[in-house]
């Protein structure tokens, strides 16, 4: 079994403050590992010490079989990091910015060229490219920050939250990238506060709180443990709310609840209960606002998978999305 | 599981050319066209370098000129060197500590060292790209101070040592802020410590009066700063007089402090990051 990298009982302390008390996490070549967890439970510790940044109190990781600590320099070589801050210079136009880091990795000045403008048409930056990054969007930044670390064709790829308030659509877009770089061979280690993303791209997700490994799974094994998911549906009439309750009862036979805003969710167990709702509710002519199939929120993983409720300040998110 | 060196990928990495030779010198000098980049799309930045030779002359000149020498046009003929020492050695200490303070705390530096360059390079960067304040400074202070009347007495040859000597020197003393930049990583606390370090080492010599008129305790400091070479060996080159040994003296006390402290600032840099 071939590791990309592999973290063995990392325990990160600062003062008092136990960042990492423990954990675990590995991913084999050319797959994509999902480190699930709320703000504070200790990914972007665990990012910097595998991408070198930090030195880890006690146990050992190695990336591309070479160890963190021992063989940083080396490592460096292997590794492209996307921090949770953009990590360019507001000053310096786009493509500055890639041509001077192409630069820092030995490319030649044309060579340096050629792939920053490679890097900016891939992530749909072509135009914004002679900007100063002082005007880019939230979400250009990222994807210039993303383009950042692909400079030296990285083996392994760290994300740390790369879509963290973007707009839907705009994490769509990053996610079509992230999943190209594990089409064309690289492994990625993406940390993330969303259920819904670490499905869409993660192999393996590992949810991680207070700095400890609470559960390891495939996406579908996780979501297996954490409960299924469940269905939204909010009449655009809100006298219909009985009639649509009834809909949604017959077809899934288990009662709905009632929420805030006139919107009812029930538990499904199967994706196929959701077309039907969708049918059923396209025959009785009801007009919906929203229609949704939404995963678990962190909330409720936490909840599923401790017993312990947990805010965590994050809200669910939605994974099928109609208007009626 | 340590052969995990993946195959497909370093065919990947071959599109990268080699290593050449040199990295840390080469990766220092992108770094200071980035500084330069930076510098010249927010001018406002020089401000600072241009205006305080304008001040420092000005004030000694017309504050102090008639008390010191009777005459403001003889004093300008005298304090002038001494200015020119302390316009170089106020550039490196105000400006390079505060820039790399400010640099570290971006997350550009983060995305350098997680990068396979040389570990200092973002630090020797940040000040080569700095040392574009020396001559505009210098410039300044030459124009208005031929503007006021003051006239070089020996050769342009030797204007142009005292130029470099004193720009060499300020340099060499500005990793002193470096230093104490990469330690203390606080903009304010860098401030205070770049702003109040030159007053005994600038001011301790005879560059606004001459040491005879000072008292004791201040003769033997003056008698030792190394600052007080640097202020002969420039009077020795505008104005004549003797000029190899203060010459000498200044080199070895700059070779001393960018010996030092320049390697002492990079592993401070390194060992910190």
């Amino acid at each position: 079994m071939s590791y990309a990298f592999e973290a063995e009982g990392l325990v990160k302390r600062y003062g008092r403050t136990t960042a990492l008390a423990g954990i675990d996490l590995r991913a084999r070549s050319g797959t994509v590992l999902g480190v699930l967890g709320p703000n504070g439970a200790g990914k972007t510790t665990a990012i910097q010490i595998l991408a070198t940044l930090l030195q880890p109190d006690a146990g050992r990781a190695t990336v591309g079989g070479l160890d963190v600590v021992r063989d940083a320099a080396l490592v460096r070589r292997r590794i492209g990091l996307t921090g949770q801050y953009a990590t360019v210079d507001e000053d310096l136009t786009g493509a500055e910015n890639l041509v001077l880091l192409g630069r820092l990795l030995d490319l030649s000045r044309a060579a340096a060229r050629a792939r920053a403008t490679e890097l900016l048409t891939q992530l749909g930056l072509t135009s914004a490219g002679g900007l100063r990054v002082s005007a880019y969007s939230g979400g250009m930044r990222r994807r210039l920050d993303l383009a950042a670390g692909l400079i030296g064709r990285p083996e392994i790829v760290f994300l740390d939250e790369p879509t963290t308030g973007l707009d839907p659509g705009k994490r769509e877009d990053l996610w079509a990238t992230i999943r190209s770089l594990a089409d064309d061979g690289a492994t990625v280690l993406l940390t993330t506060q969303y259920l819904e993303e670490a499905d869409a791209l993660a192999d393996e997700i590992t949810v991680i709180d207070h700095g400890r490994v609470i559960a390891h799974d495939t996406p579908a094994g996780l979501k297996q443990l954490v409960g299924g998911r469940t269905i939204v549906v909010r009449p655009a009439d809100p006298d219909q709310l009985a009639a649509v309750a009834r809909v949604v009862e017959r077809v899934t036979g288990r009662p709905v609840e009632h929420q805030h805003g006139g919107a009812l969710t029930t538990p499904v167990d199967a994706a196929q209960q959701f077309t039907d709702v969708v049918g059923a509710l396209g025959s009785a002519g009801i007009d919906v606002a929203e229609l949704a199939l939404r995963l678990p929120s962190l909330d409720e993983v936490f909840f599923s998978l401790t017993g312990v409720t947990r805010r965590t300040g994050m809200t669910g998110v939605t994974e099928t999305k109609e208007s009626a | 599981m340590t052969e995990t060196a993946t195959r497909p990928t370093d065919v990947r990495r071959t599109a990268t050319t080699g290593p050449r030779p040199w990295p840390l010198l080469r990766q220092s000098l992108a770094l200071a066209g980035r500084s330069l980049t930076k510098t010249w799309r927010n001018p406002g930045v020089l401000l600072d370098a241009l205006i305080m030779p304008v001040i420092f002359l000005l004030m000694f000149v017309y504050l102090f000129g008639g008390a010191v020498s009777g005459s403001s046009q003889e004093y300008l003929q005298y304090v002038f060197p001494g200015v020119l020492v302390l316009t170089t050695i106020l550039t490196g200490q105000v400006s390079t500590g505060l820039s790399i303070v400010l640099d570290m705390k971006k997350g550009v530096f983060d995305r350098f060292r997680s990068m396979p360059i040389a570990r200092a390079a973002p630090l020797l960067g940040s000040v080569l790209g700095d040392a574009v304040r020396y001559p505009l400074a210098v410039a300044m202070l030459f124009g208005l101070g031929y503007l006021l009347g003051f006239r070089v007495e020996t050769d342009v040859a030797s204007a142009l040592g005292a130029v470099a000597l004193t720009i060499g020197f300020g340099f060499a003393l500005s990793w002193l802020t470096v230093l104490v930049a990469v330690l203390l990583r606080n903009e304010s606390m860098v401030s205070t410590v770049a702003f109040l370090l030159p007053f005994p080492l600038v001011f301790g010599t005879s560059m606004a009066a001459p040491a005879e008129t000072m008292p004791g305790w201040l003769q033997a400091w003056a008698e030792v700063n190394p600052v007080s070479h640097a202020i002969d060996a420039s009077r020795g080159l505008l104005l004549g007089g003797p000029v190899a040994e203060p010459v000498a003296m200044t080199l070895l006390w700059g070779g001393i402090a960018l010996v030092v402290l320049a390697p002492l600032a990079a592993w401070a840099y390194r060992r910190r990051m």
